[in-house]
């Protein structure tokens, strides 16, 4: 699961250059610029995709592995 | 002057909170310096956000959308969104592991362990403190910018050279003193119950400005009409952003990984499940605090007061475009709430910053090289003020000379951090990296940043391109390259040493 997440977050840096709506002057809902809205909606995508990492491909070791006996710095 | 008072009032506020954090201070160097990791998955979320989002994400997306339109949100914002949550899901739950097993408070400790290597610690802390502070310089400038804008021809007498203004030197030296006072009561407890309340006030008080600028322009889809008639070239990217310039844009926000004051943030955390939250939600509160001001910043290239002069004008001084907006176009009482919200964005970062130098000096150069059974827990915290003093001091100094644009220098200070983020990420996840190649990459990255940063008038000509591309993919492909072609050409590291940070099974 965890490497479906990481291809599904380099899609989403893929689909991060918006070239289709680079020269679009379109006012969305009559007053928010549509490379705006388009970014916006990239953010809570972020968001959902963080979201699925943390249920499904969350690193249960590491808290073991804080846990573990202190070797002590050196 | 009510403007004034209520922007005191909130000051009054902090202080008191300040004394109150003081009370569960438990009076340890642990507590002063990671809040004895027993902060929860709420205020860490607060913290880390409210510490991300500086004078940098209000006044200088705002400023910067003013100039070059809405494709800001994009190199920064939606970047940030998926680059930050991924930093602390990747990076940021390691490190504190790490911190909370082997009893790290700072990056150095850290890399000194990690490397088997005193000279990466003496290498990273200059360079750590020399980039700490442009930082600390964006809230300066930009507590001094919003106030100035805010209470202009409040005080046309007492402050006659600044049209009337609170001048920026006056803001700037009260709020370093009300940071103070409370971080020095309550230490990183103090900046995280500080940064929570901040944050939601900064958040809330943010929205209602939206809300009634808007108003005040007509409304929502007025003011965006008047932008599509005055200057549509901002409502896209056209040919104000190159596609290779917003893309290199996504270098930047991996500085979050080597942020010291995040480092220490992250230390703070109870458990590893503590991130969650923060790893979900900070895309969108990232969303909720820019969309709003980079909108804000476009209406402003357009909007018109009553006698038909501009809200802003095209020659206004950068980073004061939203005081000017708030200032002229909202009641003085109103006025004084929206500048405290400024300022509460502008102080949750401050006070984090200062704590962290405070403790690296402490840590990193003190006990470290004078001994850690030296000096009792008092004299170490005493020690760290002492640093942070001279610090802010030197801070100060520095934003009283010729003013900088917010964002530039903000950038400048973030491609630095960017540029240390292969080391990081390679100490996490490659077993074969050297300690030759983590010096290297430092060594490097530095060169590099401070030949271009110089080039550019150290931030006076803003981040000119070079080549098309941001200047941090040059300092970061040639820190990188740097780590990777040094550790393949050295020994291996101990088998000991990397299987106590990466193990097998």
């Amino acid at each position: 699961m965890r490497k479906v997440i990481y291809l599904a977050a380099a899609l989403l840096a893929a689909l991060h250059q918006d070239f289709w709506f680079w020269d679009d002057r379109r006012l969305l809902f009559g007053f928010l610029p549509i490379g705006l809205a388009y970014h916006m909606a990239y953010s809570v995508a972020a968001g959902a995709l963080w979201a699925l990492a943390v249920v499904f491909a969350w690193p249960t070791h590491v808290e073991d592995f804080a846990a573990g006996p202190e070797d002590g710095r050196s | 002057m009510i403007s004034v008072l209520v922007m005191l009032g909130y000051l009054g506020l902090l202080i008191a909170l300040g004394v109150w954090s003081g009370r569960a201070f438990r009076g340890t160097a642990a507590d002063y310096f990671v809040a004895s990791q027993s902060i929860g998955a709420f205020i860490l979320l607060m913290s880390v956000f409210g510490t991300t989002m500086t004078a940098f994400a209000l006044v200088g997306s705002t400023s910067e959308a003013f100039r070059s339109g809405i494709g800001v949100y994009g190199m920064m914002a939606s970047w940030s969104g998926l680059i930050h949550a991924a930093v602390f899901f990747l990076v940021g739950i390691k490190l504190w592991s790490f911190g909370k097993r082997y009893g790290y408070v700072t990056q150095c400790q850290y890399f000194r362990d990690r490397f088997e290597s005193d000279l990466i610690g003496l290498l990273l802390f200059p360079i750590l403190v020399a980039l700490v502070i442009p930082y600390l310089l964006t809230g300066l400038l930009g507590a001094g910018s919003v106030v100035n804008a805010i209470t202009s021809g409040a005080f046309p007498e007492v402050f006659a050279s600044t049209r009337g203004g609170v001048p920026p030197w006056l803001t700037s030296l009260v709020i370093c003193g009300v940071v103070l006072f409370y971080i020095f009561f309550g230490g990183l407890r103090g900046a995280a119950w500080a940064n929570t309340f901040q944050t939601l006030v900064f958040m809330i008080i943010g929205l209602i400005t939206f809300l009634v600028i808007a108003d005040r322009l007509g409304g929502v889809p007025a003011a965006s009409a008047a932008v599509a008639e005055r200057r549509p070239e901002l409502l896209d990217r056209g040919q104000e952003i190159h596609p290779l310039h917003f893309f290199t844009y996504g270098f930047v926000p991996l500085s979050v990984g080597m942020f010291p004051h995040l480092f220490q943030h992250w230390l703070t955390a109870r458990s590893a499940k503590t991130f969650r939250l923060t790893v979900i939600a900070h895309p969108i509160f990232i969303m909720i605090v820019w969309a709003p001001c980079v909108l804000l910043g476009v209406w402003a290239s357009s909007a018109l007061m009553p006698d038909g002069s501009p809200v802003v004008p095209p020659d206004a001084r950068a980073n004061s475009e939203l005081g000017m907006m708030i200032g002229k176009l909202t009641n003085p009482a109103l006025s004084g709430f929206l500048g405290a919200g400024v300022l509460a964005a502008i102080m949750s970062s401050l006070d984090s910053q200062f704590v962290c130098l405070g403790t690296m000096f402490t840590n990193d150069v003190v006990t470290h090289y004078f001994g850690e059974r030296r000096f009792t827990d008092r004299q170490r915290v005493l020690l760290a003020r002492g640093f942070i003093v001279a610090i802010v001091i030197l801070t100060y100094g520095l934003s009283l000379a010729e003013p900088r644009r917010v964002f530039s220098l903000g950038v400048w200070c973030f491609s630095g951090f960017a540029s240390l983020f292969p080391l990081v990420f390679a100490s996490i996840y490659w077993r074969r990296v050297t300690k030759a190649g983590a010096i290297a990459s430092i060594v490097v990255a530095a060169a590099v940043w401070f030949f271009l940063f110089a080039r550019a008038g150290f931030g006076a000509e803003g981040e000119p391109l070079v080549l098309g591309l941001m200047p941090v993919t040059f300092i970061f492909g040639a820190a990188a390259a740097a780590l990777v072609i040094v550790s393949l050409l050295t020994r291996p590291p101990a088998a000991a040493t990397v299987e106590k940070y990466l193990p097998l099974s």
